[in-house]
């Protein structure tokens, strides 16, 4: 199923983000108040977006995987993480970029931002416990715990920009039935949010390909699968 | 080419953009690669164990 689906979810994603490239840089409108700064949040928003949403995947993964002992989903979880890292390295970066000309800073210990950086933290203690238990039953065990446990920081960066009073901005376009964003701003930011979510299903399957053959290389059925198509 | 004029953002958002060019770009292709490989060696090895 993963080889019918992963090309699918490829050439979309490329469709997709293509689009909403042009759309973000070249049509929409420069903002009234950043000017043309604003066109960061084409790559920001759904790079963070992505950042929790593969850690969600992860995490829900490693929990069935934990409770119904579904060799599958661990690998699913293992798939997800550096993809999940590399979203949440994008979005503190870009998020950062962004900062300099509308802050005047780099980097400042807000909530949202700090939150993120834990999430950062997360990705790369699951895929270092993992690398660091020899034993596949042992390191998948220890890995999803650690998972789930982390699973209590998504909350905290979705809703740290209304628990606590910080410099990042509330939620723009998340606001049901009103985003506080005008049409043409948010057509190719939606288009980006859906490009970069198909990215990170095509990533998924392909990484999770990868993940199952390392881990079922002395097994029957894949011999068999193997032999059939060499 | 006015279009591509963002004044003093300019850096900003192109670096933001080509960064985030080059980090999906790396995910495809080191995503690909190590599939790639995995498959090979498991090819091989199973052509070591037929050919034993």
């Amino acid at each position: 199923m993963s080889t019918t689906l992963a090309p699918w979810f490829g050439w979309l994603a490329l469709l997709l983000i293509v689009a909403g490239t042009i759309g973000g840089l070249f049509l929409a409108p420069a903002d009234y108040q950043q000017g043309d700064g604003f066109r960061i949040i084409y790559v920001h928003v759904p790079s963070a977006w992505l950042s929790m949403f593969a850690y969600v995947v992860m995490a829900s993964s490693a929990a069935v995987g934990l409770i119904w002992r579904i060799k599958l989903c661990h690998s699913l979880a293992a798939a997800a993480a550096p993809v999940g890292a590399s979203f949440t390295f994008l979005a503190l970066a870009t998020g950062s970029i962004w900062g300099k000309p509308m802050w005047g800073t780099w980097w400042v210990w807000d909530a949202r931002l700090t939150a993120e950086l834990v999430l950062l933290f997360l990705y790369f203690g699951y895929m270092a416990l993992r690398a660091a238990i020899d034993d596949e039953n042992r390191a998948d065990r220890a890995s999803a715990l650690l998972a789930i446990i982390g699973v209590i920081n998504i909350p905290i960066i979705k809703y740290s920009v209304e628990w606590w009073n910080t410099l990042h901005q509330p939620a723009t376009i998340s606001k049901i039935g009103k985003p506080s964003i005008d049409t043409e701003m948010l057509i190719p930011l939606l288009l980006m949010w859906l490009g970069f979510t198909c990215y990170f299903f095509f990533l998924l399957l392909v990484r999770g390909r990868a993940e199952i053959l390392s881990r079922e290389r002395n097994k029957q059925w894949l011999k068999d699968a193997l032999g059939a198509t060499s | 080419m006015e279009w591509l004029d963002y004044g003093k953002h300019a850096p900003y958002v192109w670096s933001s953009v080509a960064l985030t060019a080059v980090v999906l770009l790396w995910n495809v292709v080191a995503a690909r690669r190590r599939l790639a490989e995995l498959t090979e060696r498991a090819r091989r090895r199973l052509i070591a164990e037929e050919n034993a």
